[in-house]
């Protein structure tokens, strides 16, 4: 099958500043690819130049099979979802889900039938004939969702579609988009800077910094192998912890030294990494430091760390420590026994650990 | 024994209030009175006879109420040899001010929309010198605006007039409407792409109907500069094409013999109706569109 979405050495540059270096991506039909970085990174941007709203300055963009990298927007064969909802003040919610299909000519009587079946898919027919003024966040947003999907295009894009929603009805949101997505089987390409929405949605994640693709891969991938120390600090919450340490060689593997506030450092030994630098920087989940009785496989070995503070987060408890002259946090679960101030002992699980060399940032294992 | 004292402390403070409200009251109605002052001895004389204002007190109320002067003023005054009154050029200045008025307004929404939601390349230096052009003095523009008249062979008509006041006003109106447009979101501009629609049609469909507040802002505006224009209408017209403004010097100033204060009143007043008109009527709109923010969806 051919992919949906193609771009090629795309580069975008404002006069001389470069805001996109050699992008190149693809997804395949029913991919949901989620676009995520800090804000500045340029994930607007590849958003517009996907939508034909921003100039290319190289490269190419195909969009189902079709080279799309100098047509406009509308004989693109896309819809796009917007950050501010970009409703259409003056119209009512049945005005602006036809105004697409007025403006492209289609009749009066398809344009009823497709109005009433988007409104009924995202229970808005009691909004029909309201302005946006009059409808809340939550409504809005629907509302410019089924005017992405009245259109029935070949790609959707959504730029950071749920960033002006409060908490509870973003998390709602979410899995409406999701359940939409499964429902339709439809390609989406997703801008956010929201990491958890990016690991919930995605099947495909490209994480951007500075304009440069940092990591492209499955949200697992993403997660568990992060290609470089920015990669591995921004995604997931809390942030992976990235502890300076010293590895040396043993007979039975690897032995990383951490170094403590006070006591002796910490060794553990790494079975399955060979072969490291002496200088590392070791990349741990909070997950994987736990309390040890919850942790029984053969990676996992304990040390005492002394606690600086305590975080209860209702399911699990935080426990934050300095390991390494970092902060280093640990998902402890919700009736730990750990008290700030107090040694307490922790397992360390390296089945999953990344290590990272500390001048380029890049991934080692 | 401290309640009542609390009590007739507060009592005291409420009625400080009650007096400072009044003497606000008092002052802002004197100032009103003292700049309602003039407008009144307009009307009052107007509508007394000549004989009366002769012998009378200037402020004093009419004794005998005639229209006579306003007849006269509206259809029988003379301007120089002829005595029509002021009638045939209140037509003129409405020929003149609702087509510039239109025109203008309409260019303005469009530079506006163009500059503040199409970026191009050297936008931001073209709005600097149409602004510019507010701040030209009229003076400057009268010869070179007389020869460019000339070539076009519009001098001394009723379309030259009309050119005249849309060229001046563009740089006003295309402020107003940019300054109005900008705090439209560019997403907006961007939806209505991805659904097709072109520069007229979002023109047209989106924008325009958003802009009643400062359309009427700038109607107002432009046609209180348009219709009380006097040196543009003195210079760009001929006899039959002036406007009001010019018949109106021309009556108070080309009588001979006894000077008819009643109709000078008269005809002033009607020269000044329209603007008062639709301030009147539209006032309220122009409060609200001068402070208008953003239109978020």
């Amino acid at each position: 099958m051919s992919p949906i979405l193609d771009i090629k050495n795309l580069y975008k540059s404002y006069g001389t500043t470069e805001i996109l270096k050699d992008i190149n991506v693809s997804i395949e039909p029913g991919d949901f690819l989620v676009l995520v970085g800090p804000s500045g990174c340029g994930k607007s941007t590849l958003l517009n130049c996907i939508a034909g709203l921003e100039p290319i300055t190289g490269g190419s963009i195909s969009i189902g099979g079709k080279d799309m990298t100098h047509v406009s927007p509308k004989d693109r064969d896309i819809a796009m979802v917007f950050q501010s909802y970009a409703l259409y003040p003056t119209m009512t919610v049945a005005k602006n889900i036809t105004f697409g299909m007025k403006v492209r000519g289609v009749d009066q009587a398809t344009q009823d039938k497709k109005l009433a079946q988007v409104a009924a898919q995202l229970q808005i027919e009691p909004l029909l004939n309201r302005r946006p003024g009059q409808l809340s966040g939550g409504q809005r947003q629907r509302v410019a969702m089924g005017r992405a999907l009245v259109r029935d295009p070949k790609l959707f894009l959504f730029d950071e579609p749920l960033s002006n929603l409060d908490a509870k009805l973003r998390v709602e949101m979410r899995t409406e988009i999701k359940a939409l997505h499964q429902n339709l089987g439809a390609s989406m390409v997703y801008v956010t800077h929201d990491q958890i929405e990016a690991m919930t949605l995605a099947t495909k994640i490209v994480v951007m910094k500075g304009g440069v693709i940092q990591q492209i891969g499955s949200p697992a991938e993403i997660y568990n192998r992060p290609a470089n120390l920015f990669v591995a600090d921004f995604m997931g919450s809390p942030a992976m912890n990235l502890i300076p340490a010293k590895a040396h060689r043993a007979d039975d593997g690897t032995r990383i030294e951490i170094t403590r506030k006070s006591g002796g450092p910490i060794v553990l030994t790494d079975t399955k990494n060979r072969d490291l630098p002496e200088d590392v920087i070791l990349g741990v989940r909070p997950e994987d430091i736990a309390d040890p009785d919850l942790r029984g496989s053969e990676s996992t070995q304990a040390a005492e760390c002394l606690i600086d503070i305590v975080e209860p987060a209702g399911a699990d408890t935080f426990a934050v420590m300095q390991l390494g002259g970092k902060h280093v946090t640990a998902r402890l679960h919700a009736e730990t026994t750990a008290k700030p101030g107090q040694p307490k002992r922790l397992s360390f699980d390296l089945g999953k650990v990344s290590y990272f060399a500390p001048e380029t940032g890049l991934r080692l294992n | 024994m401290t309640d009542i004292s609390m009590t007739s402390a507060q009592n005291q403070s409420q009625t400080g209030k009650i007096v400072l409200r009044w003497l606000l009251y008092i002052a802002l109605g004197l100032f009103a009175l003292f700049y309602l002052m003039p407008l009144f001895v307009m009307i009052t004389t107007s509508l007394k006879s000549l004989d009366e204002i002769r012998t009378g007190d200037l402020i004093a109320l009419p004794r005998d109420v005639t229209f006579d002067a306003w007849r006269t003023a509206w259809s029988g005054a003379c301007t120089g040899i002829q005595c029509e009154g002021v009638r045939p050029y209140f037509w003129n200045s409405i020929l003149i001010a609702i087509p510039a008025v239109a025109i203008s307004t309409l260019l303005g929404a469009m530079n506006g929309y163009v500059v503040a939601q199409w970026r191009f390349r050297g936008a931001n230096i073209i709005f600097s010198l149409m602004l510019f052009g507010c701040f030209i003095p009229f003076q400057v523009v009268l010869l070179p605006m007389a020869r460019t008249l000339g070539i076009m062979g519009i001098a001394g008509t009723i379309p030259g007039l009309i050119f005249v006041h849309v060229i001046y006003g563009l740089g006003f109106t295309t402020l107003f409407f940019r300054n109005y447009y900008v705090t439209i979101p560019a997403e907006l501009t961007k939806a209505a792409k991805v659904d097709g629609a072109g520069f007229f049609r979002i023109f047209w469909s989106i924008f325009l109907p958003l802009s009643l507040p400062i359309i009427v802002v700038t109607v107002i505006w432009q046609f209180t500069q348009i219709w009380n224009d006097f040196l543009f209408g003195v210079s760009f017209s001929q006899a039959g094409t002036q406007p009001v403004t010019v018949a109106l010097n021309n009556i108070v100033n080309s009588t001979t013999g006894v000077k008819e204060y009643n109709v000078d009143m008269a005809a002033a007043i009607i020269a000044a109706l329209p603007t008062l008109f639709v301030y009147v009527v539209a006032g309220k709109y122009f409060i609200r569109g001068l402070t208008a923010g953003s239109v978020k969806g």
